[in-house]
C-alpha cells in the first residue's frame, strides 16, 4: 500500500541506490580492459542507455498498441513520454558512443558501420514523431496518428539490434555472442548492475513526467469546467 | 590526466548534464503547474 502511494519516490531512491552502486563498482570493482585500456568504460553506460532507449520505444509502442486496440484511458499519454525519453537516452547514446568512438577508432563517427546509421535512423524516426503529434490538434485524431507511427518505429528495433549479426559489421564491437557475453564475469556484473539503474532511472523519468502530464490535463479541464 | 580517462570523464559527464537539464526542465514546468494552480484557487475563492 505504501509503495503504491509512493511510487515515484520509491522508483526515484531505487534508481539513485542502483546508479550509485553502477559508479561504484566501474570505478573501484571492474578491472581496466587489456585490449582498449581505460576508455572501455565508457561501454559500462553506453551500452545499457542504448538498450533502454530500445524499452523506451518498446514501452512506448506497447502503449500505442493498447490504445488503438482497447482503447485504454490514458495510454496515448503514457506512450508520448516513453517515446520522449527514448528520445533522451537515445541522444546519450548517440553522444556517449561517439566519444568511445574518437577515443578507440580516432573518430567521432563512421558512416560505414550499419548498426551506428540504423541506430542514427531509429533516433530520427522517433524525433520524428514530435513533429507529427504536435502538428495535428489535441484530440483523439492525434492521438490515433502518433499511435500508428509509434507502432511503425517498433519494427526498426530488432533490425537495428540485430544490424551488426546480420551485416558482420566489424568495426562496432559484438560482445553479446550466441554463446553468450564475451567477457569476465565480473565484468558481467557490472553492467548488469548499470543496466538495472539505467531501467530504474527510466522508470523514476516516467513516473515524474507523467505525474506532470496528467496535473496539467487536470488542471486544463478544471479551468474548461470554470470558464 | 591520461586521454582515456579524459574521453571517460567526458561520457559521464554527457550523461549526468543531460539527465541534469532533463530534470530542471520538469522542475520548471512543475513550478508553472504550481504557479497556475494558486491562480485557480484565487479564482474559486473569488467566485465564492
Amino acid at each position: 500500500m505504501w509503495l503504491r502511494n509512493n511510487a515515484l519516490a520509491a522508483s526515484a531512491a531505487l534508481a539513485a541506490v542502483l546508479l550509485a552502486s553502477a559508479i561504484a563498482l566501474i570505478a573501484f570493482y571492474v578491472p581496466v580492459d587489456a585490449d582498449q585500456g581505460l576508455s572501455q568504460k565508457i561501454f559500462y553506460f553506453h551500452v545499457p542507455i542504448a538498450l533502454t532507449a530500445y524499452a523506451c520505444f518498446g514501452w512506448g509502442a506497447w502503449k500505442a498498441l493498447r490504445h488503438l486496440w482497447k482503447r485504454q484511458e490514458g495510454a496515448d499519454l503514457e506512450s508520448y513520454v516513453a517515446i520522449h525519453l527514448g528520445v533522451i537516452f537515445g541522444a546519450m547514446t548517440l553522444l556517449t558512443g561517439s566519444i568511445w568512438a574518437r577515443a578507440s577508432w580516432g573518430v567521432w563517427w563512421a558512416w560505414s558501420s550499419k548498426q551506428l546509421v540504423l541506430f542514427l535512423v531509429l533516433f530520427l524516426f522517433y524525433c520524428a514523431y514530435f513533429m507529427l503529434r504536435f502538428s495535428v490538434e489535441p484530440g483523439p485524431r492525434r492521438a490515433n496518428l502518433s499511435a500508428v507511427y509509434a507502432l511503425f518505429g517498433v519494427v526498426l528495433i530488432p533490425i537495428s539490434f540485430l544490424a551488426i549479426r546480420l551485416a558482420e559489421d566489424f568495426i562496432h564491437p559484438t560482445v553479446f555472442t550466441s554463446n553468450g557475453p564475451q567477457m569476465s564475469g565480473s565484468m558481467f556484473f557490472t553492467f548488469c548492475v548499470s543496466w538495472a539503474a539505467m531501467l530504474a532511472t527510466f522508470g523514476a523519468l516516467y513516473r515524474l513526467e507523467l505525474a506532470g502530464k496528467r496535473i496539467d490535463a487536470r488542471m486544463r479541464e478544471l479551468r474548461e469546467l470554470l470558464a | 590526466m591520461t586521454s582515456g580517462e579524459k574521453y571517460v570523464a567526458a561520457a559521464y559527464l554527457v550523461v549526468f548534464l543531460t539527465l541534469l537539464v532533463y530534470v530542471v526542465i520538469i522542475a520548471s514546468k512543475l513550478q508553472r503547474l504550481e504557479a497556475a494552480l494558486t491562480d485557480l484557487v484565487e479564482r474559486v475563492r473569488a467566485r465564492g
